[in-house]
């Protein structure tokens, strides 16, 4: 019996529940630690004419104010992922571009103190016209954001996969959509924070912050505090209160601090406070999509023609615009489209940048992807789900190459659709749709089918360069996964990995995963999930994003505890006298295959390598064993721009049943049905959090949540009282089905499951929607007001 | 987002608090509850010199049922009146309006009358105040002056109430003999603060309907007599009338929808109620 | 009648599961940073700081309530809880943390406190709580991470097991 594949109860739980985590505002600081608040801008666009701090800088407690004077002179711009002549800093410099913008820091002995030296600083600002929209950010007679670009276009390239051009020719129908993603973000109720420190006689800094990786936004860090990466010791709590995406975000704030600490000379404290995070921590990016399919008389999609503009706020922050590119692999969905032109826009507006969250570019991509294939049913007469099936990836065709170059792992799309279809109920879902519509009700039923793409290729950003461009900068690729396992002088097994958990019980699943791996129970495995860059193995792809804790982070411990238990294997079998292939490892023993009381206890075994080293062949030292692990399927992107983005695919088939209110137009969910194949489950109760969570977020963003700015760039969502989160009240249960297709390319045959909810239930309650209304055009979030606008004429 | 610096004063009496407050005017902040004026504090949107915590003043703490009215001081809490044995049969109106203030969290400290005093136009509770057409008690070292909820509320979040005064309790008319109630809500939350909220009263004497949410306080109109097409006309002409507001999430034109609406509904289930 | 001053600390006592403590605060300090900073519980976690998350919840004087909403100067003789007194004694749970653990009924556990100690309250006021009228009360917190079933579910499992007990 394996310890993997049991939702064992969570090693991370016991304190939590005690209010024993330590997350970042509750571990101790230095003596001495200062703390910062920030002034922010309260102008979307205006030149800085004049900052007059001398009063706070006297105020009371206060040791240092910080503005883009300081900063500045001892730091360095925020390197982004394109080529282009504009400099982002951590702080506003002669000008703000966003309501919220960093103006200036104050440094005093607590945050009451802080923030009353705030209100002494005076600015002067010269307020800019100002552009919001990104429709206005296309327009070149519009407000230029950064001088250096001439117009607010800071990307445009276009890409041609097989011959689009002959199939829309040749196709029956040219059938299209025009949608605008609104801007949200998945805000995890635990806020940023950073402690920084500096070292000036070493010219290094020491800082503690929630991030959440990637790391290759280290080195961005680093060359924003001016010291080589050695020099930038970047450390993580043990516990985050949430990030899905968004704590990557706190980087400018890592270099902000850094420079904050080295001017006050002291260790400086900052946590960002709820109306901080809800105006400028990062939002997910709002984009404009034009989507046209060629298609046959039967249905069948032969092109498609995306002209995407990715508006990305006031600055192109790291690893932006990631989000652009994180689904170019994967532009077909799970649909068997052999041709497809591109066009890619990044546009500059006066709102927050942008920056990771839950989904990643799938929302975007997929809004547009399936609100196109319910208008195809509905133009041609077809059943909608008809529509989905007749274009689904064949099974028995894994892996499958995209036209874009992803290469879709392994699956059985049109099984895993039969299967939701039954198990889920679709017939009995349309007979009550049946019945409400003949009691004059607005019910309606909605699809989507979406691919989940997991564990990025760290070179799937550079598709925004041309292959000219990609040539000079040296190629990109891979996702290097890490794990080190250490066996202690009695045999305990420790181990640490690089993957910055926000709740996901990484703890738990790595000890299952080694358990198994050593014949030992997960109690007696310690693993350790902080991070410190100075001590432990990273790469820039370590951290917790694009899901691929399952996938690359478990598959790498696996490797690592194999290594180990080879080496064991070795020892043992020179002690037991038997072929080191009949040694096999259970119940804290390790024993030969054919006689278990030729046996050995585990932990004499393993310690062996400390006590007793001489008895130990060379080479078979079982102390310490770090396994990096990079899937060869993630080359860098091809002469064509062809770029498998990522390692994994999963597949996602929701439907759901919706009634709009006649009257209120409140959206009421009757049923959702969502089917995943994630590859293999290695811990259900986590896959089913992960799923029911993402869905909750994915209904926030459906219905509920907009961050909202007024035509001047007013930020006008700037609590939890106007940014509306859902609640328990709100948050229907989902019925979760799975269907299991391990990936051939991860170690344990795991996929990424985190994000796909995100993408595949707000276009799916879309689709739910505009069927019960009968509407073509829809856009989020569905709320009451704009649907009751919506009502067809003659509803009661 | 914390607050700017203030003195803190906990009177033990009214007249403890009639002095501060003549002696500070417009510089101090009666705290009650804190729900409200607590947040506003951290964010440094009020900025009082002191403020004047009233809640452990004994003869404030009380709900007495008098003369067919229920009178609630100024320290009583949201959730004490919603669990006075007596409020389903003396006030069903403030039994069914009650669950949709805030949370249980907030109702355990937020107060009625911190609420009545906040005039907030989406607030459930002057909105039944309105309703039932109650009164509110104010005093100060100078006296005592009772209001009535229709003169009370004067504008957005603004009220009668003078610097130097102290609500020093509401009232509530008690139920009367064959009186019917009904309450309504629409928010995009539980426990947010409403969109539209309607509060109906039918008796043999009126057809009140006060609706929240809408304009810039709660407004109550008398539908006695009307019924069908003619009780639809009258909703129409208020619905028109009420002076909407456009925000995040509603328009205008749909808060008049809704009082259209859910303000029949209501009206049908106080009736109903009655009978 | 006694006056505090802005630009003073003030000595406050108070019962904080079960326990004469006593701390120094200025009059505008948040009971929120009181707890976490001032008396080191720092179980209780502040999500928003204005009273719509619920991860500050604490129970005031046998009450559900926001530590956030409250200044430390107002609970001066009050009688607090907070998380760091939910569990019997150490290395064993109470039958809600017990039911938390077994549903997975928290990810991150940053919401969970302010989760624990209104449930707390609640399944005492209401031993058989209804779905709907338990998912009603719970409105008053947000989660990100879980999507809430689980926690619906833990909650109505520990209703269960505590009137069993
Ligand atoms: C998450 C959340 C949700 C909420 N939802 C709702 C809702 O749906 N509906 C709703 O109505 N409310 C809601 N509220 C607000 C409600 O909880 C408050 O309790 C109420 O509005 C104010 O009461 P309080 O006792 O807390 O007053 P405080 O916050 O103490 O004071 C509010 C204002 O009234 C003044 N004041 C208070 N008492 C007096 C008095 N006796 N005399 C003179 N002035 C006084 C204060 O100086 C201050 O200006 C919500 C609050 C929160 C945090
Ligand atoms: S921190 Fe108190 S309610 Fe959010
Ligand atoms: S468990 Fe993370 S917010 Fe609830």
């Amino acid at each position: 019996m394996s310890w993997v594949g049991q939702s064992i109860e969570r090693v991370e739980d016991a304190a939590l529940l005690t209010g024993r985590g330590r997350y970042i505002d509750d571990l101790g600081t230095p003596p001495g630690t200062l703390h910062a608040a920030i002034l922010r801008s309260p102008h979307a666009h205006a030149m800085i004419r004049d900052i007059r701090t001398d009063a706070a800088r006297a105020a009371k407690g206060v040791t240092a104010v910080i503005t883009a004077a300081e900063v500045t002179r001892l730091g360095g711009p925020l390197l982004a992922g394109i080529r282009a002549p504009i400099q982002c800093w951590p702080i506003a410099v002669e000008r703000v571009r966003y309501v919220g913008e960093p103006v200036a820091v104050v440094v005093a002995a607590d945050r009451y103190l802080a923030e009353d030296a705030l209100d002494l600083i005076e600015v002067d600002y010269e307020p800019l016209a100002c552009v919001v929209h990104p429709r206005d950010a296309l327009d070149p007679t519009s407000a230029v954001l950064h001088a250096g670009l001439k117009s607010n276009i800071a990307s445009d390239r276009s890409f041609r996969y097989g011959d689009p051009e002959k199939a829309f020719a040749e196709a029956a129908h040219r059938i299209a959509v025009a949608v605008h993603y609104p801007r949200n973000s998945c805000t995890p109720i635990e806020t940023y924070g950073v402690v920084a420190d500096y070292d000036p006689w070493e010219d290094a800094y020491d800082i503690l912050a929630n991030f959440q990786g990637p790391f290759s936004i280290h080195p961005v860090i680093a060359r924003a505090l001016k010291v080589p990466g050695n020099r930038l010791r970047l450390r993580t709590p043990p516990d985050s209160g949430g990030s899905f995406g968004v704590k990557q975000g706190v980087f400018p704030y890592i270099a902000l601090m850094g420079i904050a600490a080295r001017v006050a000379g002291r260790p400086v404290k900052w946590i960002e406070d709820r109306l901080e995070h809800l105006a400028a921590s990062v939002s997910a990016t709002n984009r404009m999509i034009s989507l046209e399919a060629a298609v046959a008389a039967d249905g069948r999609v032969t092109a498609l023609a995306w002209d995407q503009v990715e508006d990305v706020g006031a600055h192109i922050r790291a690893p932006e615009p990631a989000t652009l590119y994180r689904m170019h692999g994967n532009l077909t969905g799970a649909y068997d489209i052999r041709n497809v032109s591109v066009r890619n826009r990044v546009v500059l507006t006066n709102k927050t940048p942008t920056g990771l969250n839950r989904g990643f570019g799938g929302p975007q991509v997929y809004y547009a992807l399936e609100r196109l294939m319910q208008r195809i049913a509905i133009e041609l007469r077809l059943d909608p789900l008809d529509v989905i099936r007749r274009n689904l990836v064949p099974s028995g065709a894994f892996p499958y190459k995209t036209a874009t170059g992803g290469l879709l792992d392994s699956g059985d799309y049109p099984a895993a659709v039969a299967a939701a279809v039954e198990d889920g109920g679709l017939a009995a879902l349309k007979v009550r749709q049946t019945s409400a519509r003949a009691e004059g009700r607005l019910y309606g039923i909605g699809y989507t089918a979406v691919v989940e793409p997991s564990v990025s290729n760290m070179g799937y950003i550079t598709t925004v360069l041309t292959p000219e461009e990609r040539r000079k900068a040296g190629p990109k690729n891979g996702a290097q996964a890490t794990a080190t396992i250490a066996l202690d002088p009695a045999g305990a097994v420790s181990v640490h990995i690089a993957s910055v958990p926000q709740g996901q019980g990484h703890r738990t699943v790595v000890a299952q995963i080694v358990a198994d791996a050593l014949g030992l129970a997960p109690k007696d495995i310690r693993v350790v999930t902080e991070m410190d860059t100075a001590r432990d193995a990273w790469s820039i792809a370590s951290g917790n994003y694009s899901s691929r804790f399952a996938p690359a982070v478990c598959g790498a411990v696996q490797l690592a505890a194999e290594r180990i238990k080879a080496k064991l294997s070795r020892a043992a079998a020179a002690q037991l006298n038997v072929p080191a292939g009949e040694i096999e490892f259970a119940g804290g023993r390790v024993h030969a295959r054919h006689n278990p009381d030729n046996a050995l206890p585990f932990g004499r075994l393993a310690a062996a390598s400390h006590w007793a080293p001489g008895t130990v062949a060379d080479g078979d030292h079982a102390l310490r064993e770090t396994v990096f692990w990079t899937p060869p399927q993630l080359a860098a992107p091809g002469e064509d721009d062809d770029i498998n983005s990522s390692l994994c695919h999963g597949f996602i088939f929701d439907f759901c049943g919706v009634e709009v209110d006649c009257v209120t137009g409140e959206l009421r969910i009757d049923k959702y049905v969502t089917m995943h194949d994630c590859g293999r489950v290695l811990h259900p109760g986590m896959v089913a959090g992960q799923v029911t969570g993402g869905f909750a977020h994915a209904l926030g963003a459906a219905v509920y949540e907009e961050f909202v700015y007024g035509d001047d760039g007013s930020f006008r969502t700037g609590t939890f009282a106007d940014y509306l989160l859902p609640t328990t009240m709100e948050v229907p249960t989902p019925v979760i089905l799975h269907y299991e297709s391990p990936s051939p390319f991860t170690p344990l045959g795991a996929k990424g499951v985190g994000e796909g909810n995100c993408m595949s239930t707000p276009v799916c309650l879309a689709n739910a929607v505009a069927d019960a209304l009968g509407i073509a055009e829809i856009d989020l979030p569905l709320s009451p007001a704009k649907l009751a606008a919506l009502l067809p004429r003659g509803a009661p | 987002m914390k607050s700017a610096p203030f003195d803190y004063v906990r009177v033990g009496s009214l007249a403890e608090a009639h002095a501060v407050l003549a002696a500070e005017g417009g510089d101090a902040a009666v705290i009650a509850g804190g729900q409200t004026l607590v947040p506003l504090l951290s964010m440094r949107m009020a900025r009082p010199k002191v403020l004047v915590d009233i809640m452990r003043v004994p003869e404030l703490a009380v709900i007495v049922a008098e003369n067919d009215s229920i009178r609630v001081g100024a320290a009583v809490r949201q959730a004490e009146l919603l669990a006075w044995p007596e409020l389903g049969a003396s006030q069903p109106l403030l039994a069914l309006a009650l669950p949709w203030v805030g949370h249980a969290q907030t109702r355990a400290r937020g107060t009625v009358c911190g609420s009545i005093a906040l005039a907030d136009p989406s607030a459930e509770l002057p909105l039944c105040l309105v309703a039932l057409g109650g009164d509110v008690v104010l005093s100060s070292k100078g006296g005592r002056r009772t209001v009535a909820a229709d003169d009370f509320f004067t504008g957005l979040m603004s009220t009668d109430r003078r610097d130097d005064e102290l609500i020093e309790a509401v009232r509530f008319p008690g139920r009367r003999t064959s009186e019917g109630f009904a309450f309504r809500e629409f928010a995009r939350r539980h426990g947010d603060f409403a969109i539209v909220a309607c509060a109906a009263v039918a008796n043999e004497k009126v057809l009140r309907l006060a609706i929240g949410g809408v304009a810039d306080r709660p407004v109550a109109r008398d539908f006695k007599g009307l019924d069908g097409a003619a009780l639809d006309d009258a909703l129409d002409a208020f619905a028109s009338e009420l002076d909407a507001r456009d925000d995040l999430h509603a328009t205008a034109d749909y808060r008049r929808m809704l009082v259209r609406k859910l303000g029949r509904t209501t009206i049908e289930e106080a009736r109903r109620c009655r009978a | 009648m006694s006056r505090l001053n802005a630009d003073a600390r003030h000595r406050i006592r108070l019962e904080v599961n079960g326990r004469a403590v006593e701390g120094e605060a200025e009059p505008r300090m948040l009971l929120t940073d009181f707890l976490r900073h001032t008396l080191g519980l720092t179980g209780t976690h502040v999500g928003c700081e204005h009273g719509v998350c619920g991860a500050c919840t604490i129970q005031i004087d046998g009450a559900p309530a926001r530590a956030c909403l409250t200044l430390a100067v107002q609970v001066d003789g009050a009688k607090l809880h907070t998380v760091e007194g939910l569990a019997p004694e150490p290395g064993r749970l109470s039958v809600l943390q017990e039911a938390f653990r077994r549903h997975h009924a928290l990810q991150c556990g940053f919401c969970t406190a302010g989760i624990l100690m209104s449930l707390d309250w609640y399944l005492r006021q209401t031993p058989d709580p209804g779905e709907v009228e338990l998912r009603e009360f719970l409105g008053g917190h947000l989660c990100r991470c879980t999507g809430y079933v689980p926690i619906v579910a833990a909650a109505l499992d520990a209703a269960k097991r505590l009137r069993d007990a």
